[in-house]
């Protein structure tokens, strides 16, 4: 590892993998960083040492991931797995630790590859110990084999029907799969139907998920619009309406999901300009064409800069690498258009089905906006609707006066799990729109540090250069 | 529409907000007017210290009376601001700087002032079991402090509604000027007409000096603090040191806050202020090397503000050259403490003309040059 | 309840978790082995005492902090087992004063 790079990637998902891959094409100094041991990201986890014997139970599509990172590999970039980077300044000098040594290093030009995570699902009881997200199963199904026989599969989306799927290809007992899409969602995604009909594929592989869950005989109980875990120590049942009543499974396992969104601590902590985008529900940063946020030298690509799956993250990378490279002046205007050209057909095309899919699978607000006062919202200082509520009428009209007064996304999650819910609270709270509420103020380091690492820092100068 | 009052406060910080409550306590009618919002600033988000410990000698007395209203403070503002009167300690590392603070004790019992005490090694590890065993003795004084700043802030701030103070906030003042006796205040909003302004505008106070024909070198910095997850609880006082940067506190619920004067960089423009953690990475090392048990915490936060800094590292308090304006600015990153008598110094100024408390060494004027001095005095 | 749906051959490795050695397949991340020996309550929450597991598995949410080799606060879904690592759960409220929960400190 060098102390100054041409360009750096946070990320060695489908994104920050072949943002290297193109940079390497190129010939420019470049580095990826990932917290993970391996590469992959979250979508193609372990996938160079899956854990399972039986490879089909994951599906064709995760397979893709092998490649990228056989390429990542051999295409001469210095890879650093391990690697936690806990800032990145608007100058572009990157904080990051590997095996315990903190380190300060410097790049000319960075790419955010960082990725998306789940949306936060505030309801009663989602603090229980053995409450965990869709995510988290295809995790532990990926790189641990392990799987939780006569779970509850609770929410919508995508990666919902998928890891409920995949548990069923591993044959594993699911016990009921409570669907919270709106039926009403179904009337209106029908308008961007003609769009998802040019990407077929996607249309056919949520039918054939659906199909594959309810032929294993997996109850899909449909149109659910009130949920709660209910348990002492851990969870022990869910409860959910339909209608008036309330209907109860045991359950010793629930898995929750809505939808991810993008992780947006680390461009948040640079200084990137983000906005609210009404369509997907989340913040995301504010790039150009090039994936160029507003700080200059850096860029963000793949779900990072707004959900839009695996393969145009993967496009994405691309694209904000020549952007990267054209800027270093490694490539000139016209190299760079030709070298996209690929990538930008290929994205348009995977974009075509997002309409249909954000309308589809957009979470209900009884979902995102908790009703019940005593619903948690920053579980890590454990603040609920209520205390919100109260924070909010005394004059904190913001999440960054609220998290001073009431403590909400003061955590070590750093408001990973509050963010949206508390700019949709208190939008809800005081009827303005969420985009005039904003988000919490961010500052690096955005993962914990540990003290000792901070006071032996090693800066460009003491290291080599 | 035209706004009037009595007086217009510039600034939603600490000051701004106890000018406005002292003022209402006397009756005059006040709007205050913030460009973002109350506690965004210094006095939001600085590190709580409530400290009589170290203070440069001006500052001494108002300090020591600001102290009796800390002491009370619910009394003042229905709020205990979280204010626990822990104690602060100033650590000596070697024999040097032991006697740099027996000086400092002696020169301060020359001025008539008692309350920094001086203590020795075995008095020191009774105060602090976990200081590092090469510190040799330290100066405390025990009913110093810490408080909740943005909590405090809001409580002025709440405490000045209830007796009728009108807060604006995300109103910036523009322009101001003299008419008919009165001032006129421009503002991003209504205009006011007041015949009383003052000037709290912490780290923008030199724009508004500015705006008054008054010009300050002022400069803006961006102190820098750090603080944990929740730990076991092992230390009660906040601690510094006395040849280093340092202030390290630990709050009830577990955090640690670390700080004590690392700069980061201010842009008053933007209102960001920048983390430099070539900086902040020196502060953990003090951090450390004074407390070992530092070293196993966990660092979830880091955030600057941005402060106003005179060249002698006092503010300025007191009335302005031209009739009916005052200032309170420029604190220095040591201005928390003294909110809330400093309120009560400009409310004595504006009801009365003078005050019992001894401002002199904070006047306006004292950067001019000599001739200019002159010229003033003449005119 | 976490079981294996048969898993690759790969090495074990012995852990200590609170005083019982296990033997457990190399490449687990400490989280997986907590989920896959039934503990499903990791940590208590300094706030209230409440017990919490792994939620995310993927760094983010901080709910399966644990004490690794004597040091608390590990994230136990990206800590990798090692030969020999001992592994406990944390229990965060007993450590700390009294009126804790009402106390704040400041923020920016
Ligand atoms: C990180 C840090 C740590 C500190 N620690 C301590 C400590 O432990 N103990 C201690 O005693 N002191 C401490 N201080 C210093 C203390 O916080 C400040 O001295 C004090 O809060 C200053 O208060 P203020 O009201 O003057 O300034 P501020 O709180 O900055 O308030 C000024 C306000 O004026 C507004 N304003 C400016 N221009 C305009 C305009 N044209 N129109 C409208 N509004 C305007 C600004 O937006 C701002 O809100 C610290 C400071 C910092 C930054
Ligand atoms: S389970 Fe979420 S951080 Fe480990």
């Amino acid at each position: 590892m060098k102390s100054h790079y041409q360009l750096a990637i946070v990320g060695a998902g489908p994104a920050g993998m072949a943002a290297a891959a193109a940079a390497a094409e190129c010939g420019a100094t470049s580095v990826v960083f990932d917290e993970q041991p391996a590469p992959g990201g979250q979508i193609y986890r372990a996938v160079e040492t899956p854990a399972a014997v039986d490879r089909a139970i994951l599906g064709v599509d995760y397979w893709r991931g092998a490649e990228l990172a056989k390429t990542l590999r051999d295409c001469g970039v210095d890879y650093v797995p391990g690697a936690t980077v806990w800032q990145v300044s608007p100058t572009r000098e990157i904080g990051v630790t590997v095996d315990g040594t903190a380190m300060l290093i410097t790049a000319d030009q960075v790419i955010v590859a960082t990725g998306a995570l789940e949306r936060p699902f505030p309801v009663p009881g989602w603090t229980l110990p053995s409450v965990m997200t869709a995510g988290s199963a295809q995790v532990l199904l990926k790189s641990a084999a392990l799987a939780a026989d006569g779970a509850v599969f609770a929410g919508t989306g995508p990666l919902l029907y998928l890891v409920a799927w995949q548990y069923v290809q591993a044959g594993v007992a699911v016990k009921a799969v409570l669907d919270t899409t709106p039926i009403s969602n179904y009337f209106r995604a029908t308008r961007h139907l003609a769009g998802a009909l040019r990407a077929p594929q996607y249309l056919m592989k949520g039918i054939r998920l659906l199909r594959g869950i309810k032929k294993a005989g997996v109850p899909l109980i449909r149109g659910v619009r009130d949920l709660r875990m209910r348990g002492d120590d851990a969870v022990s049942a869910v409860e959910y309406r339909r209608g008036h009543d309330w209907q109860r499974i045991e359950a010793d396992q629930v898995f929750l999901h809505q939808g991810v969104v993008p992780n947006v601590n680390l461009s948040y902590s640079i200084g990137c300009r983000h906005t609210w985008n009404e369509a997907q529900l989340c913040w995301q940063a504010t790039t150009d064409s090039w994936g160029e946020s507003t700080v200059e030298g850096v860029a963000i690509a793949g779900d990072g800069a707004g959900i839009n799956g695996a393969l145009a993250a993967e496009y994405q990378g691309r694209i904000a690498a020549l952007g990267a490279l054209y800027r270093l002046g490694t490539i000139d205007a016209d190299e760079r258009a030709r070298r996209a050209a690929p990538a930008r057909a290929a994205l348009a095309a995977e974009r075509r089905i997002r309409p249909f899919l954000e309308t589809l699978y957009r979470p209900p607000k009884y979902f995102r906006v908790p009703p019940d006062d005593q619903t948690v919202v920053c579980r890590c200082e454990e603040v609920d609707v209520a205390a919100i509520r109260k924070a909010v009428a005394v004059g904190c009209v913001g999440p960054n006066q609220l998290k001073s007064f009431s403590r909400c996304g003061m955590g070590p999650c750093q408001g990973r799990l509050c963010g949206l819910t508390v700019s949709e609270l208190i939008a809800d709270f005081t009827d303005l729109p969420v985009s005039e509420i904003g988000y919490y103020r961010l500052r690096p380091p955005i993962k914990p540090l540990l003290l000792a690492e901070l006071a032996e820092l090693q800066t460009p100068a003491a290291s080599d250069r | 529409m035209v706004r009037t009052a009595d007086a217009v406060v510039i600034g939603g910080g600490i000051h701004g907000c106890s000018c406005a409550l002292h003022l209402a306590r006397r009756g005059i009618s006040v709007v205050v007017v913030e460009k973002d919002h109350v506690g965004r600033h210094a006095s939001g988000v600085n590190a709580g210290g409530v400290r009589r410990l170290g203070r440069a000698l001006p500052e001494i007395p108002l300090s020591v009376a600001a102290m009796g209203l800390w002491h009370n403070i619910a009394e003042l503002v229905d709020d205990d601001c979280q204010f626990v009167p822990s104690g602060q300690v100033r650590v000596a590392e070697n024999g040097e700087e032991a006697r740099g603070l027996e000086e400092r004790a002696s020169l301060l019992r020359d001025a008539g002032f008692n309350h920094e005490v001086v203590i020795g090694r075995e008095e020191l590890r009774d105060l602090l079991p976990a200081v590092s065993p090469h510190c040799v003795g330290g100066m405390v004084v025990v009913d110093d402090g810490h408080a909740n700043p943005y909590r405090t802030t809001m409580a002025f701030k709440r405490k000045a509604e209830s007796l009728g103070v009108r807060v604006l906030e995300q109103v910036r003042v523009l322009r101001i000027a003299k008419r008919q006796g009165t001032w006129r205040v421009d503002t991003s909003t209504d205009p006011l007409d007041v015949p009383v302004l003052i000037n709290c505008a912490g780290a923008w106070g030199d724009s508004v000096a500015v705006m008054l024909g008054e010009p300050v070198p002022m400069q803006a910095y961006a102190p820098m603090l750090m603080i944990t997850a929740r730990m076991p609880f092992f230390v009660k006082p906040v601690v510094g040191a006395q040849g280093r940067t340092l202030s390290l506190k630990q709050f009830a619920n577990g955090t640690v806050l670390i700080g004590g004067g690392v700069r980061g960089n201010a842009v008053r423009t933007t209102n960001t202020a920048s983390l430099e953690f070539g900086g902040l990475s020196v502060n953990a090392r003090t951090a450390a090397q004074i407390l070992p048990t530092m070293r196993g915490a966990r660092i979830v936060r880091c955030w600057a503000g941005i402060e106003g800094y005179m060249p002698d590292g006092i503010p300025v308090i007191g009335p302005g050259r031209q009739e009916g304006v005052f200032h309170a600015f420029g604190f220095s990153a040591h201005g928390f403490q003294l909110g809330p008598i400093v309120g009560s110094i400009i409310a004595d100024l504006v009801t009365t003309g003078a005050t019992a408390h001894p401002i002199g060494p904070f006047r306006i004027d004292r950067f001019d040059s000599p001739p200019q001095r002159q010229r003033d005095a003449l005119t | 309840m976490f079981t294996n749906i048969g898993i690759r051959d790969r090495d074990f490795v012995r852990v200590i978790f609170e005083d019982q050695e296990i033997m457990v397949p190399q490449g687990h991340t400490v989280a997986a082995v907590l989920l896959a020996e039934g503990i499903r309550s990791c940590r208590e929450t300094p706030v209230s005492g409440a017990p919490r597991g792994p939620y995310c598995m993927m760094g983010i949410c901080f709910e399966c902090l644990v004490v690794i080799d004597g040091e608390p606060n590990q994230q136990a879904c990206m800590r990798h087992v090692r030969e020999g690592m001992s592994i406990e759960r944390q229990h965060g409220v007993a450590q700390i004063g009294p009126d804790a929960n009402a106390a704040q400190d400041p923020a920016e």
